[in-house]
């Protein structure tokens, strides 16, 4: 048993008082994204991090499962925080504030005003799958779905690749240079640059494991959230498949299509230009100490020549 | 050019070319093997202008004559290493065929490489098998074995005999064993580990290419990032590329170091010739103390050893006189001979030392020359790589933030 604790500040004027901290289970959230679900069927809701550890994925990011679910959570509340309608959902203010007792007991109350209405629009939805008239939008964001859904998983599995073999690179590197070191104790003439590719070997070493540490913080995250959410898209969609019968469920959706779309390229670039950015540091710091090992390398061959001929 | 001023004119050796063959070996059965085209060319003093005087074909195992010839005729020269007969310490990649196009051409490298140590070794470079070697392409074969020097070999038991059995080999040479020992187990370590590493190096830069395909799928369907993912995926794939010449220098520079296995292996057979003549010294030396000893005993009437001799005398009644004076008579002669080979013996010992110490000398000054510089060669290829990754990274983020 799990507890996530948050801390919650606040300045807005509906909330008793400016700060709480409360404890929830992985379940709490469960409750609360099939609220909103419920709430809102035309909003494109966050997804929540998987509830058990997938297999073949990359599970521990950081070494802790733990550690990414958290953060995972975090980011899940915050995006619901920053959307216009969804913040001022009532379930997610109880979710924020209330101590566990009182969420236990909200619980247990019956499903909102909002979320009857929503039901009745899922049911009218699933009773008109495969309807003909599709407004032509809807085609589109249906095709883009799809793609989107096929790529961004596909980026997903390359990615968690690209970790794995970064990984396992950086393990047989931390092997690479002791064998150096290890080499200088029997040659007494080579000894400063034995030492010195070891030196430097050591360090790539440590630059490596910082980039796989950026990719993980960065890049990894936010592309496998992306796959979350096109599964999340996957379902709304069929909402969007309506005729007019509900046109302000329509319009809906599609203004927070676009408003999910842009978020998505704005992330998606930012995480793809920290992981170029990471890979740059990277090579960067590895040029400084080769760089330097020769330079140190090249002035004592100048100055070993110039005894000579002394 | 003429055999006797050969090593003193200015000479180029190159291995230019390799060419697969066919024909029929030993078994009269059909097979294929490459040749290589062995160019020698004349310096002229005057104008520095090289003009070639000899050119011929020749197989690797012509090369392993050569040198098996060498290590028998210079026991005391720590003798060049060809280069490796089969791939070894070889990353995924790699073939480890020898038709492998990428291998032969590393073998061409490194035939040529022998054969210039061979050219500018003081000793080495005046043998005339050698120079037959690049200047006579038919019947070389016969004339090497003609030398008979297979029969001059010292037999590999004899030789591990006297390993274990020799009493006071000169301690430089154990040292040096030991030497050798370590460098074949630290150089083996550091190309098995170089090789994992380079295998893993391809695995990070080829998954990138994948990248590639994907971001071009993609951008067909985003109007404002297509652009963006079109171009970034070209970087990545340019990326991903970049890794085989990366890895096809680092294999130069992991030949360099097995020449220095392979010279761990010179400098052990180098040990072994001293510990073989020094065994056979002491052997000889004690040989001549126990004749020593028998003449005294049969002169002075005593026994203090057991002997057959002895012992048939004492079942079968004594000797005369002149049994024992023609017995003494032989056995002085033999302590003559004895002591006359013991000197020379010796003096053969303290000159293979000599001359053995002075080529090992020459040989360390060389190996740590060749290191170094081979270690500052890989500190060269690090930072292209490093240049190549930071160009690349840098373009696709330009593209990624053009999205």
């Amino acid at each position: 048993m799990l507890f996530f604790s948050h801390f919650l500040q606040t300045s807005r004027g509906e909330f008793d008082s400016s700060e709480f901290e409360v404890r929830r289970r992985y379940q709490d959230f469960l409750w609360l994204k099939g609220r909103l679900e419920e709430a809102h069927p035309t909003l494109i809701i966050p997804p929540l991090p998987e509830k058990f550890i997938v297999k073949g994925m990359v599970e521990r990011f950081n070494d802790d499962f733990i550690e990414t679910r958290r953060k995972a959570l975090h980011k899940f509340l915050n995006r619901i925080a920053d959307h216009p309608t969804l913040t001022f959902n009532e379930d997610f203010k109880v979710f924020l504030t209330a101590q566990a007792w009182e969420l236990s007991s909200h619980k247990k109350q019956g499903p909102g005003l909002l979320s009857r209405m929503g039901q009745t629009v899922r049911a009218v939805a699933s009773s008109m799958r495969g309807v003909k008239n599709r407004p032509e939008e809807f085609v589109d964001m249906n095709n883009f779905i799809e793609t989107f859904n096929q790529k961004i998983n596909l980026i997903d599995k390359i990615s968690q690749r690209i970790y794995k073999e970064e990984r396992e690179y950086f393990e047989e590197m931390k092997e690479y240079g002791p064998i150096h070191i290890l080499w200088s104790a029997s040659e007494e003439d080579l000894v400063d640059s034995l030492k010195g590719v070891a030196g430097c070997i050591d360090k790539c070493c440590k630059a490596t494991e910082k980039r796989m540490f950026g990719l993980s913080e960065t890049l990894l995250p936010v592309v496998h959230e992306y796959v979350l959410y096109s599964e999340t898209l996957m379902l709304t969609e069929e909402i969007g498949k309506l005729e007019d019968k509900v046109e302000c469920a329509n319009n809906a959706l599609k203004a927070d299509w676009e408003r999910w779309k842009q978020n998505m390229q704005n992330e998606i670039k930012s995480a793809f230009t920290d992981m170029a950015e990471e890979n740059i540091s990277y090579y960067e710091q590895c040029l400084a100490t080769w760089e330097s090992f020769l330079t140190s390398q090249t002035d004592l061959h100048l100055e070993e020549t110039s005894e000579d001929k002394s | 050019m003429t055999e006797n001023n050969f090593s003193l004119k200015k000479i180029e050796i190159s291995v230019s070319e390799a060419e697969k063959r066919s024909g029929r070996n030993a078994v009269n059965m059909q097979e294929t093997y490459t040749a290589y085209l062995v160019e020698t060319r004349s310096v002229e003093h005057i104008d520095g202008q090289s003009v070639l005087t000899d050119s011929l074909w020749r197989r690797y195992s012509e090369f392993e004559l050569l040198r098996s010839y060498l290590l028998v005729y210079y026991p005391h020269v720590v003798v060049p290493p060809l280069p490796e007969k089969r791939a070894e310490f070889v990353w995924h990649k790699l073939s480890a065929d020898n038709m492998d196009p990428d291998f032969v051409e590393r073998r061409r490298i490194g035939l040529e490489n022998f054969l210039l140590r061979v050219a500018s070794h003081p000793i080495l470079c005046r043998d005339k098998i050698f120079y037959l070697f690049l200047t006579q392409e038919s019947n070389w074969k016969e004339t090497v074995n003609e030398t008979g020097f297979q029969l001059k070999a010292d037999s590999r038991l004899k030789a591990l005999n006297a390993t274990f059995r020799v009493k006071n080999p000169d301690k430089r040479f154990t040292e040096l064993k030991h030497y050798s020992d370590e460098l074949q187990s630290v150089i083996s370590h550091l190309l098995r580990v170089r090789a994992r590493v380079a295998d893993r190096l391809y695995g990070v830069y080829k998954v990138h290419g994948n990248y590639g395909r994907v971001f071009s799928e993609w951008s067909a369907i985003e109007k404002e990032m297509g652009d963006g993912l079109q171009s970034a995926g070209h970087h990545m794939d340019v990326y991903a590329s970049s890794i085989d010449d990366i890895l096809e220098d680092e294999e130069h520079y992991a030949d360099q170091l097995k020449e220095y296995l392979f010279y761990a292996e010179a400098l052990r057979a180098v040990c072994r010739k001293h510990e073989l003549m020094q065994y056979d010294l002491e052997m000889a030396a004690q040989d001549l103390a126990s004749k020593k000893q028998q003449c005294e005993e049969l002169a002075t009437g005593t026994v203090r050893t057991f002997s057959l001799k002895g012992m048939t005398t004492k079942l079968f009644g004594q000797e005369t006189p002149e049994q024992k004076e023609a017995r003494i008579k032989v056995l002085e002669e033999q302590i003559n001979e004895g002591e006359q080979q013991l000197k020379s013996k010796n003096l053969e010992g303290r000159e293979f030392v000599k001359n053995a110490w002075a080529d090992i000398e020459r040989f360390k000054e060389q190996k740590n020359r060749d290191l170094k510089e081979a270690l500052i060669s890989y500190a060269v290829m690090q930072i292209s790589m490093c240049k190549k990754g930071i160009q690349v990274w840098t373009n696709a983020k330009e593209c990624f933030s053009k999205m």
